[in-house]
């Protein structure tokens, strides 16, 4: 249900690097679950509206936001987070060039 | 007896009436991991030298009587949930050296109860599957029996709760991951309402799928540890203020009884289990109705489009540049994005994201993503109609028991009917508890009680009824 040409692209969409075998094997499995998935075709959802939230009915809508107000976090957590980042340089983050 | 057999109730008891200390407590869990988890490999990090100063806190609160039900009670926490101090791994590569910068917030609920952190526990990697076989880094063992799984994607939780490797555990569930390794292993599973718990700290998987939820020895332990956790934080916005409600019916109890359910497909003697202990429940005055659950057929693909979809998104955060493993950098930046990825996302997590990136590609959204979302609202509805006729609904937990680690590796869709009974209580958003209702041989088969939204305490209440504590 999903050419091998459509499954390299999904991966390359999702930033995925699969080899060619990969390629074959992803087709495979893909296909098999998509081909069960066809039978939603069946269902009559002609009436619904989609649920993103299942309790939706149940949050306070008024307290979800909060002021655009950036809040200063502990110096160390912001050190530890620049730790963590493969490739820095003092408190930059090293990124590949884009353009 | 030994202190780590005990469960909340009789650490609390020995604190308090100085049989024991907290230290003491500890160090037999910290002991007892290390005799047995060689065996099980539950446990991904264990945090020895954490514990012992988190029970010797809990030793000075004892002293000067500032200890509530938890205090010094040992617990263990799925590696998706960020505990500071250590590594949260989520069982993936491209995770296997993060350390967590701050405390999920379930776990400073915890912590401010002074509970004791023993480790972080195995799973299916990032929450993806139903037998912790997926984890990156090895399988995690059933304890009841070593050549089966222990269910997933909590599994790493639940084997420690069954093996005595510590008195409770965090899980998280978003199609079953609670529930069903608490049943492969015979432990009791919680997965609550959505947004009771606030999921901050919690690495998504599909957000509007996950809850975090306890595992536990018994249902009085589940419930108080879930106590500690429910509530509305600023930092989770899909999160609820909670209110305890849905008390036992003064006349009798409706318990409904899916008819979709008990179908092919069902193990014949996970059958007579659950329709056993249907039975008990009858004997002791409950009225069984049977319901109709209409939509259930579409239940797998709905879950797997919607989780998949979430998933590809949630996942596209891990790219080499900000933490986590990181390739690819004689390249230009899609070869860091590409190699980092595909040296560290495991096989399923892949099939997953590219799933869920078809599903919501153009062309597709609407036949896929969109048309899930709808019968989401389906089978949602069918559970609304349902609860007017009755209080709880009984099913079972997955269609078999424990499986042999390797059985279903090779089918991912083999694999993913296995949420079949699990799944709906999520994408419906109610709250589910699976509790030990019987064995087949060595292996432990759960029960199921779905309740209305928010109605823990009920579900808690009706387990007690036959199950006791």
């Amino acid at each position: 249900m999903i050419s091998k040409q459509d499954t390299e692209k999904v991966a390359k969409l999702a930033r995925l690097g699969i080899s060619d075998k990969e390629a074959g094997e992803f087709q495979k499995e893909l296909s098999s679950v998509l081909n069960y998935f066809k039978m939603i075709d069946s269902a009559d959802v002609s009436k619904s509206e989609p649920t993103f939230h299942s309790a939706e009915d149940f949050l306070n809508k008024s307290d979800i936001l909060r002021e655009d107000r950036a809040e200063a976090g502990s110096e160390n957590v912001s050190q530890k987070i620049i730790d963590l980042s493969p490739d820095k340089k003092g408190r930059y983050l090293k990124v590949k060039a884009i353009l | 007896m030994d202190l780590f057999e005990l469960d909340i109730k009789g650490i609390y008891k020995g604190l308090k009436e100085k049989q024991f200390s907290a230290v003491d407590v500890a160090k037999s869990y910290l002991d007892r991991i290390k005799s047995e988890n060689k065996k099980v490999s539950a446990y991904v990090s264990v945090f020895e030298e954490s514990a012992i100063s988190q029970a010797k806190e809990a030793d000075k609160r004892i002293k000067d009587k500032s200890a509530l039900m938890l205090t010094g009670v040992p617990i263990a926490i799925k590696d998706n949930i960020l505990v500071e101090g250590g590594k949260t791994t989520c069982s993936s590569r491209i995770l296997e050296h993060y350390d967590a910068v701050y405390d999920a917030t379930v776990v400073k609920k915890l912590k401010s109860e002074s509970m004791v952190i023993l480790g972080k526990t195995n799973l299916d990697e990032f929450a993806m599957g139903a037998s912790t076989e997926n984890s990156g880094f090895f399988p995690t063992k059933n304890p009841n029996d070593l050549k089966r799984v222990p269910g997933g994607s909590s599994g790493g939780s639940a084997a420690a709760v069954a093996d005595n490797m510590c008195c409770c555990a965090l899980g998280s569930d978003t199609g079953g991951s609670i529930r069903q390794p608490a049943s492969f292993c015979g432990v009791v599973g919680l997965k609550p309402s959505y947004g009771a718990v606030s999921r901050y700290g919690l690495v998504a998987f599909a957000s509007s799928l996950d809850q975090i939820g306890p595992l536990a020895k018994t249902i009085d332990d589940a419930e108080a540890v879930f106590y500690s956790i429910c509530g509305r934080d600023k930092k989770d916005s899909t999160s609820v203020e909670y209110k305890a409600s849905g008390s036992l019916p003064a006349k009798s109890l409706r318990i409904g009884v899916p008819k979709e359910y008990f179908v092919k497909g069902l193990d014949k003697e996970v059958e007579k289990i659950i329709k056993g202990a249907i039975s008990k429940y009858e004997s002791a005055g409950a009225k069984i109705i049977e319901i109709s659950l209409p939509n259930s057929k579409y239940v797998i693909p709905a879950y797997y489009l919607i989780c998949t979809s979430e998933a590809s998104s949630n996942l596209a955060r891990y790219d080499g540049i900000k933490y986590g493993l990181s390739k690819g950098k004689e390249g230009d930046l899609m070869d860091v994005y590409f190699k980092s990825r595909e040296a560290g996302f495991g096989r399923e997590v892949k099939r997953r994201i590219m799933l869920g990136t078809y599903a919501l590609s153009a062309g597709y959204y609407d036949a896929f993503y969109l048309k899930a979302g709808k019968i989401r609202t389906l089978i949602k509805d069918d559970f609304k109609k349902a609860f007017e006729k009755v209080d709880v609904i009984f099913s079972p937990v997955a269609p078999t028991p424990a499986f042999n680690l390797g059985e279903k590796t090779s089918d991912p869709l083999a694999m993913y009917l296995e949420d079949i009974f699990t799944a709906p209580v999520n994408l419906a958003g109610l709250p589910g508890l699976s509790v030990p209702a019987g064995k087949i041989g060595d292996l432990p088969v759960g029960l199921q009680i779905i309740g209305d939204y928010f109605e823990e305490k009920k579900i808690f209440d009706v387990a007690k009824i036959i199950f006791g504590k």
